[in-house]
């Protein structure tokens, strides 16, 4: 037995070895979308564009490549997108690797902001169209003093509410302005009891921060301002308009639904669309899901003004962008196509087949979904900033994004304090932050 | 669960086969060099070395790193000083050893008892339907992780489920809760380690103790329990190992902040959260393999522990 055994090994040997040797070219490489070079016969160039946004995969490939297609007909785009959660890692190990494509959809700041200093992204301050965008949209992709721009902004979302018009129909209710009208509205549907009058959990914990704190809070900071002033030292997280924020949000509790704490998004999304609550603090990225799984109308309406108080601020967050691959082997081609991305016709195309995700130039758009025409609209009365917690101060241990997820959701569940949460908030920025250290 | 029984047989089944190999006709004096036995473990070898060892070892390498003006240069302990010692990270990493240790205790305590119990009543000679009963035990083993919490979540859910109660949102219930859902997984890898051995038991021994005049209660205590008490510490150090080394269930769950204010925190979550960054948080490979290789030294403190101090006990008591 042994003996045949031993005269067996060489023979599983070789074979291991042989198969080892066998066939390693891969039949991929031979297909048309492959890239490659990108280059062909008849002098077509291909690039291949990496984005995160898997969900948006139809809607490139049949409606906004094809326009970019008619109008240069030697440049094709290709839309290969990686899942959300596994872009940031796939595009490191791409771009170190060198297989990258030419273009490169940029998360807003430091993410972005590495890669450009890394020498994998092209500054793009000399781009034709640029100057489409102002300031606030141009942060997320600019180096800290705003001299070098390395991506064009594609779409922001905005904060709001969304709310069940069948229901406040019902209960005779219009949307409020002010916060003493928020509250009164709430008591009402609370009063009532036929729905939830604020539908959200804490149990993931970016609800609370995202579309809780950061919603209503450029009310209470001012907006840009006040972003500007924690950045630069002048102003503390625990000063009183932060701590304001917190006390008001801590004032929904009561009118969530019960078992909160261990509601999680998802359950948040289906209770609203099932008609069961009031209203959804939400961001614009719903409307498209909302729309296909909702069988009622729904309204929006922006945060409420906190008392005595006439200008308003909405977070307009910057969300996409897009950028050039500093190693393509196709420069000026990328250029004409991220030329094009700041156009009038991209910005009404992007803006109406995902709606709820909004181009930050200064063109018209005409967005045709009224719900997606309501958040825009408050872009023409009320100042817009981006979440305070994405530039810079996130860059330390904690950061800033991670310590207001859990705040805010503490501060909802009841067993941290408003003022609490602002101090937690200021120790940790002081922690490692120097500006604020004075 | 884990790779430790795998390996405990494996090893012994090669010490049971050598001897039966061995006395070939004639060879006996100069023992040939067993080239296939060389040539079967290379694969395996190879895989497990680059995949297991080399990482591992990568890793403890790694871990002695730190980036300084973006090189990573060696810096000796300091980021394991640094790990227990600032007050953030150490505040962080204890929370997780902490949280770690009683889900751990949860499955000894409630997963093991309860193994040994629904064994001991599935061994019972008079049990009918007893393969019906295994086997509904058993299946929750098989099903993925990331089903069992989703099904769990729904069914204690104040929305949706049964219980009135946020469970899974209150820091006070948020880690036992999700231990639970673990032993209502598991508990089937206990109950079939201790089924195996009770049903071994020669029936001598319990006529014997029948004729003595001994009551199942006594019999069982008396006669059964010692005979699995090596099986009982297998069971307790493959729990340790696998509690130890979590991950899945509350990441699936309650994500990777491990809500609500890291109540649910365990290494495993700090371990992905410091190594992957997480949100607006850059990871640091570094930092990262200073968790991983606190956990190693964990585990390994705890595996130790079990051989010196309980098997050795254990094997003289035997003999």
């Amino acid at each position: 037995m042994s003996n045949r055994l031993g005269r067996l090994a060489p023979a599983v040997c070789a074979a291991l070895v042989l198969a080892a040797c066998g066939e390693s070219s891969d039949p991929r490489e031979n297909t048309d979308a492959g890239g490659g070079d990108g280059g062909s016969d008849d002098g077509q160039v291909t690039l291949v564009m990496e984005s995160w946004r898997n969900d948006d995969l139809a809607i490139w490939e049949d409606v906004i490549l094809p326009a970019f297609h008619e109008q240069h007909p030697n440049i094709r785009v290709t839309f290969q997108p990686t899942a959300p959660d596994e872009y940031d890692a796939a595009l490191d190990a791409k771009l170190s690797g060198g297989t990258a494509g030419d273009l490169i959809t940029c998360r807003p700041f430091d993410v972005s902001l590495r890669l450009f200093e890394e020498g994998h992204l092209t500054s793009l301050a000399d781009l034709e169209g640029m100057d489409a965008f102002g300031d606030v949209a141009r942060a997320a992709w600019s180096t800290d003093d705003g001299s070098e721009s390395f991506c064009v902004p594609m779409a922001s979302v905005i904060h709001g509410f969304l709310y069940n018009t069948a229901a406040f129909d019902e209960l005779g209710l219009t949307p409020p302005e002010t916060e003493e009208q928020f509250h009164e509205l709430l008591d009402t549907i609370a009063a009532d009891g036929t729905y939830a009058p604020l539908v959200m959990g804490t149990a993931d914990q970016w609800e609370a921060a995202t579309m809780g704190l950061q919603n209503i809070g450029p009310n209470y900071w001012n907006g840009e301002e006040g972003r500007q002033a924690l950045i630069d030292g002048a102003e503390r997280f625990d000063d009183e308009q932060y701590v304001a924020a917190f006390t008001e949000l801590a004032s929904w509790a009561e009118f969530l639904p019960s078992g909160y704490e261990s509601m999680t998004y998802p359950d948040a999304q289906n209770m609203f669309t099932l008609g069961r609550g009031a209203i959804f603090p939400a961001g614009s990225w719903e409307i498209a899901l909302f729309n296909e799984q909702a069988d009622f109308e729904m309204g929006a309406f922006g945060p409420p003004l906190p008392e005595g108080q006439d200008a308003c601020y909405i977070s307009d967050h910057t969300d996409i962008g897009i950028g050039m691959n500093a190693a393509t082997e196709h420069p000026d081609e990328v250029r004409t196509f991220l030329e094009w991305t700041t156009s009038a016709e991209f910005a009404d195309l992007y803006a109406n087949e995902l709606p709820g995700f909004f181009p930050m130039s200064d063109h018209d758009v005409e967005v045709d979904d009224p719900l997606a025409q309501e958040f825009l609209s408050w872009r023409e009365d009320c100042e817009s900033t981006i979440r305070n917690s994405y530039q810079i101060l996130s860059r330390g241990e904690p950061n800033l994004e991670n310590q207001l997820w859990d705040l805010s959701a503490q501060v909802l569940n009841g067993t941290v304090q408003p003022a609490d949460a602002a101090a937690q908030a200021q120790a940790g920025l002081e922690r490692w932050y120097e500006p604020q250290q004075r | 669960m884990t790779s430790a029984p795998p390996e405990g047989i494996g090893i012994d089944a090669t010490a049971a086969s050598t001897p039966a190999v061995a006395p070939m006709p004639a060879a006996r004096p100069r023992r040939r060099f067993r080239t296939h036995l060389v040539v079967f473990i290379a694969p395996a070898a190879a895989i497990y070395t680059i995949f297991m060892v080399y990482p591992l070892l990568d890793s403890l390498r790694l871990s002695l790193y730190a980036p300084v003006d973006g090189v990573q240069t060696f810096v000796g302990l300091d980021n394991f000083v640094h790990l227990v010692s600032d007050d953030l990270l150490s505040d962080a990493f204890w929370n997780a050893v902490w949280n770690n240790l009683v889900f751990f205790a949860v499955h000894f305590f409630v997963q093991n008892p309860i193994g040994l119990l629904l064994a001991a009543l599935l061994a019972a000679p008079t049990l009918r339907g007893r393969s019906a009963y295994r086997t509904l035990l058993f299946i929750p083993t098989t099903l993925s992780v990331v089903i069992v919490g989703f099904i769990w979540q729904l069914i204690i859910s104040p929305v949706w489920g049964f219980v009135e109660t946020p469970l899974l949102g209150q820091s006070s219930t948020a880690l036992v809760t999700l231990a639970l859902m673990s032993v209502w997984q598991y508990i089937g890898i206990p109950m079939i380690l201790f089924y195996a051995v009770l049903i071994s038991i020669p029936d001598e021994l319990i006529e014997a103790a029948t004729v003595d005049g001994a009551g199942a209660w006594s019999t069982f205590w008396r006669v059964k329990f010692p005979l699995i008490l090596p099986t009982v510490g297998i069971v307790s150090v493959i729990t340790y190992v696998a509690n130890m080394n979590a991950f899945d269930l509350i990441y699936t769950v309650k994500g990777a902040l491990a809500g609500p204010d890291f109540a649910s925190d365990i290494m495993g979550t700090l371990f992905f959260r410091t190594f992957f960054g997480f949100q607006l948080q850059q990871g640091s490979s570094t930092m990262g393999a200073t968790v991983a290789t606190m956990m190693f030294l964990l585990i390994l403190a705890g595996v130790l522990a079990y051989f010196y101090g309980w098997q050795r006990r254990i094997q003289s008591y035997q003999l």
